[in-house]
């Protein structure tokens, strides 16, 4: 299963990250570098595994609690960390889609 | 007052000169900050500290002082300069991952096992740098550029928690915080020389502590000696509302069985040890070998059951986990969007702001890995790569649980198959990620283990490694003080 151009410009789409022409090569080779590793595991037989053997921890050392604490407790304001508020709301660039838009993004 | 011997004091050393009142918390602050100025742990050096605020340290030591004071009495760390790891949120100083993209952040709360470590009087001087993201196993990945080691400057300190490692081996602060997700306390501990602890998954709450990959990723201490990390561990250990995946297994006292056991020549009598024959294989470094066969006859002679075992598994570690990791990276990191946090690229519409933030924030290795976390989760690949990841994940997990299930009471491996590599001696993605051949595995089953320092080869420190099963701390901190005790200073020659 090699990977292709065509396969990291898709991911990269699912992923909103933008990668330069120039490097869309260079990402292949080493995403099928690195892959080429992972067929290793193709070859072990897996069927007879349990489910139980999936779970790292024992399930009873971490019991539900009650869906009933409240807020995080912030020492800071969120205006402090976002890029941009108003009104107490994030601020994002229009969608390309609202045609009508006329707010520039901030 | 100066402190002479501040650079190889342990925490517990430490704190108790502070709690009789010979120096104080300010003393202590004072005496880091001197040391980190002339050990160099600024970007024009070593590049191990990222952000620091001496005026804000120093006023919280004054707190401390004031309130033992008071009080008459402090808490176990009252006073101890604490060097945190950059993906660990703290209050007053910046948490960005080392990354671009959390440029100028800073958290407005801080993780609870910070809460925990000041509340028992630490106090924080330093972020630390690291691989962006904890992606990475040399610090070399840091948008500020790498860290170096300590112990030679041409070489990387390990990662991805290199700086917090860093600052304990230069003597800059008695303990620092990183954090695991498939060796990242552990190999820098074992490249530096210092003792380096992952605890249980679920031993230590994660909040606070930004993800990268939630099934795996556990905060861990790491100290210049068995019972500072035992103590931190303990401190930091425990249940917290605010991590589900924090667990409700009672937290003992890891220190009292092995203090105990201190004056008696047979320390790990009745305790049984295997050495398990995947984790020597031919290519391992023979210096290496030799000590661990050094540390292993050691262990005997301390009365341990030495049983070779086997863990069949072991060498599908690495692809499992360079799957595993980057799909829940690749998932995680989506919340780095432009909209909350951090920078922002300036851009027309609102995908173009996501692409171009993105691209321009992340470094190439923080972006390979979310590319090939994509592509493992994407439809059509899911089942070849994730799902079967995870059911190998699972052979891995029933190797631990068949050697703990007959008997064996804690694991001994080397920590690293290499010592301290040059920095830019690896560009291959792929053989950076073997450094964490024989760490990864604790991860992918959520075992405890821990690296102590076991010797030297050509100068270089060597890890030996310990792991234990699942809540069983204090076994594996029995069998590391008992070792670290027995080979003295043979453990940093």
């Amino acid at each position: 299963m090699a990977v292709t151009q065509d396969d990291v410009r898709h991911v990269a789409d699912l992923a909103r990250i933008g990668v330069d022409p120039a490097r869309l090569e260079p990402l292949v080779a080493e995403l099928n570098g690195i892959l080429a590793h992972m067929d290793e595991l193709s070859k072990v037989d897996t069927i007879a595994i349990e489910s139980a053997a999936l779970v790292s921890i024992p399930l009873d050392s971490t019991p539900l609690r009650s869906d009933s604490s409240g807020p995080l407790k912030m020492m800071t304001q969120k205006e402090s960390f976002a890029a941009s508020m108003k009104d107490g709301f994030f601020i994002v660039p229009r969608l390309a889609t609202h045609e009508d838009a006329t707010d520039s993004p901030p | 007052m100066t402190i002479p011997d501040f650079a190889r004091l342990s925490a517990t050393a430490l704190a108790a000169k502070i709690s009789n009142g010979s120096v104080s918390a300010v003393d202590a602050v004072d005496a880091s900050i001197a040391r980190a100025k002339a050990a160099g742990a600024g970007a024009d050096s070593l590049n191990i500290y990222l952000w620091t605020d001496d005026d804000l340290a120093r006023r919280d030591a004054q707190s401390i002082a004031d309130g033992m004071k008071r009080a008459g009495i402090g808490g176990r760390l009252s006073g101890i300069p604490l060097a945190v790891k950059d993906n660990i949120a703290t209050l007053g100083l910046p948490t960005t991952c080392a990354s671009k993209i959390l440029a100028g952040y800073v958290s407005p709360y801080e993780a609870t096992a910070i809460t925990r470590l000041r509340e028992e009087g630490a106090i924080v001087v330093a972020k630390t740098n690291m691989d962006e993201f904890a992606m990475g196993s040399s610090t070399e990945n840091s948008a500020y550029g790498p860290a170096r080691n300590p112990l030679d400057v041409r070489r990387v300190p390990g990662g991805s928690s290199g700086g917090s490692a860093a600052a304990v081996a230069a003597g800059i602060v008695p303990l620092a915080l990183g954090s695991e997700t498939g060796g990242s306390v552990r190999q820098p501990a074992a490249f530096c020389g210092v003792v380096g602890v992952k605890p249980t998954y679920g031993r230590v709450s994660r909040h606070g502590l930004v993800a990268f990959a939630s099934s795996l990723d556990q905060i861990g201490p790491i100290a210049r000696n068995v019972d500072d990390a035992a103590l931190a561990t303990e401190i930091i250990a425990g249940l917290d509302a605010n991590d589900s995946t924090s667990s409700s297994t009672k937290v003992g006292s890891y220190r009292d069985q092995y203090l105990s056991l201190a004056s008696s020549p047979m320390p790990l009598d009745g305790v049984t040890i295997g050495v398990p024959q995947e984790y020597f294989p031919d290519v391992l470094d023979p210096g290496i070998r030799s000590l661990c066969e050094r540390s292993i006859d050691t262990l005997k002679s301390l009365g341990a059951k030495i049983l070779d075992v086997e863990m069949p598994n072991t060498k599908l570690a690495i692809p499992v986990y360079y799957i595993v990791a980057p799909a829940e990276a690749s998932s995680n990191l989506a919340r780095f969007d432009g909209v909350r946090y951090g920078a922002r690229a300036m851009s027309s519409s609102l995908r173009e702001m996501y692409a171009d933030t993105r691209s321009n924030g992340f470094g190439p290795e923080v972006t390979r890995r979310i590319l090939l976390g994509t592509y493992v989760l994407s439809a059509g690949y899911y089942d070849a790569y994730y799902k079967k990841a995870q059911a190998v994940r699972g052979l891995i997990t029933r190797d631990f649980r068949d050697v703990f299930g007959r008997g064996i009471d804690a694991l001994f491996t080397p920590t690293t198959p290499t010592t301290a590599f040059p920095i830019g001696a690896i560009s291959d993605p792929y053989e950076m990620y073997l450094s964490d051949i024989f760490t990864a595995t604790s991860n992918l089953a959520g075992v405890p283990a821990m690296s102590l320092p076991i010797g030297r080869v050509g100068g270089l420190p060597v890890g030996g490694q310990i792991i234990a099963s699942h809540f069983c701390e204090s076994t594996m901190f029995r069998v590391a003080y008992a070792l670290e005790a027995a080979l003295g200073g043979e453990a940093h020659q």
